[in-house]
């Protein structure tokens, strides 16, 4: 229980998926703009990654490990997410319209958003137990959502102020994410062992 | 400029300066960001990624008029992929230390979008010569620009380039740079640069129409190059 919470706040707080390991920049400087957008989006990829961790973790060891196939990891687990996201969103449709009205428009983007491929690897790479995978997928996704809002309260202010000609755009939000990934590197000192 | 179909040297051009991948399109940030705090690695991640596009855009094109419309996205994937597997082996093989350092962000190649763009802008509606040349041209275009970052991030983080130590008199290296967020600062401060540099007047009017047209999987992107305009 104790690994699991150590899990849990690391992948939220220490390890943030966005402001410290880079993962998921894409839908993070692109969804940001607003606080509503970024909601939908944080609440889609934690929803698909959660799923994508459990179903990734059997494919990888009931169908790769048995079959000494290991190597084939990459493909494997880009294809399963690519499936998985068309058929949550097929799903979700169907049986919850409601929330397939809240996710619907975030979810296509999913399947090329490192951080749900990359949380895959690295249960790998930590020969992390099925439980403990879906955790630690639970918590980027909720890491994920986190850093998503903070940086879109921040984006809309930014909207109104003045800035120089070649800041505009990109490289002001970088500038932005680099201040909010400062006040993150505070939580290095909290490891949980 | 006449001619109506773009020499091959252009094309390469384009992918270096005019449509670079990292500073004008901004496509790819995830490695751009994340594995750039030496400039070996930037080397080294800038050659993974050209030999997958540059594959990638070769095979699709070649497959372009076989592959079905409909399908045409896990089509891509698939070839992707498998690059992305065959670089894996080779860097485990021959580099295991840089394999090591970059971790996890070389299978990562796979959602990389400048890829995905390619083979969904170029590749699928150009014949394999010069999609061939766009392949070189942007993965180039991609090493230049991440080597770039890589180098800043090393002199100013370390004190060091490509592992020489440069400036072990000069001043004491910030270890803020090679830390996560002097990745942010020191790539937005050089794409501030290189606007000014090429003269970019507004930089979001170019990405829309070149990768406004983007795929489905990589609209994210799309939409961080429109500075998160749609959506």
């Amino acid at each position: 229980m104790k690994e699991l919470f150590a899990i849990l706040i690391g992948a939220i707080l220490v390890e943030n998926f966005v402001l410290t390991k880079f993962l998921g920049i894409c839908p993070f400087l692109g969804v940001s703009q607003k606080t509503s957008t970024a909601l939908g989006m944080s609440g889609a990829v934690t929803f698909v990654l959660v799923i994508s961790q459990a179903v990734t973790w059997l494919t990888n060891e009931y169908l790769l490990k048995p079959y000494g196939l290991e190597y084939l990891q990459t493909i494997a687990f880009i294809l399963v997410i690519a499936t998985l996201v068309q058929f949550v969103e097929t799903v979700l449709k169907k049986t919850m319209p409601a929330l397939y009205k809240a996710l619907g428009v975030y979810l296509p983007l999913i399947t090329t958003n490192c951080a749900v491929l990359g949380s895959a690897l690295i249960f790998v790479e930590r020969d992390y137990t099925f439980i403990q995978s879906v955790v630690f997928g639970f918590a980027a996704g909720l890491g994920f959502t986190l850093a998503l809002i903070l940086f879109s309260g921040i984006r809309e202010r930014l909207e109104t102020a003045d800035i120089p000609e070649a800041f505009k755009g990109m490289p002001i939000t970088l500038i932005a994410a680099s201040l909010v990934s400062i006040t993150f590197m505070g939580f290095a000192g909290l490891i949980i062992s | 400029m006449e001619k109506k179909k773009k020499s091959l040297g252009s094309i390469f051009l384009d992918g270096i300066i005019n449509q670079n991948p990292a500073f004008r399109l901004l496509l790819g940030n995830c490695p751009s960001l994340a594995i750039t705090t030496l400039a070996k690695n930037g080397v080294g991640m800038g050659l993974a990624a050209t030999f997958v596009l540059v594959g990638s855009n070769l095979f699709i094109s070649l497959l372009r008029k076989i592959i079905p419309e409909k399908v045409r996205i896990p089509c891509f994937i698939v070839v992707i992929a498998s690059f992305t597997t065959i670089v894996e082996m080779i860097m485990a093989a021959f580099l295991p230390e840089l394999d090591k350092e970059l971790g996890i962000y070389i299978p990562l190649i796979v959602v990389n979008c400048i890829i995905f763009a390619r083979a969904e802008m170029f590749a699928q509606k150009n014949p394999p010569v010069e999609s061939f040349m766009d392949g070189i041209g942007m993965g180039t275009g991609f090493m230049i620009a991440i080597t770039i970052i890589g180098s800043v991030r090393e002199l100013l983080g370390s004190g060091t380039w490509m592992g020489i130590p440069v400036t072990v008199n000069l001043f004491e290296p910030a270890t803020f740079f090679i830390l996560p967020p002097g990745g942010f600062l020191v790539m937005g401060l050089l794409i501030a640069l290189f606007n000014k540099v090429f003269k970019v007047k507004d930089p979001r009017t170019i990405e829309d129409k070149e990768v406004g047209c983007c795929a489905v999987g990589c609209q994210g992107c799309a939409n961080a190059a429109n500075g998160g305009e749609t959506v």
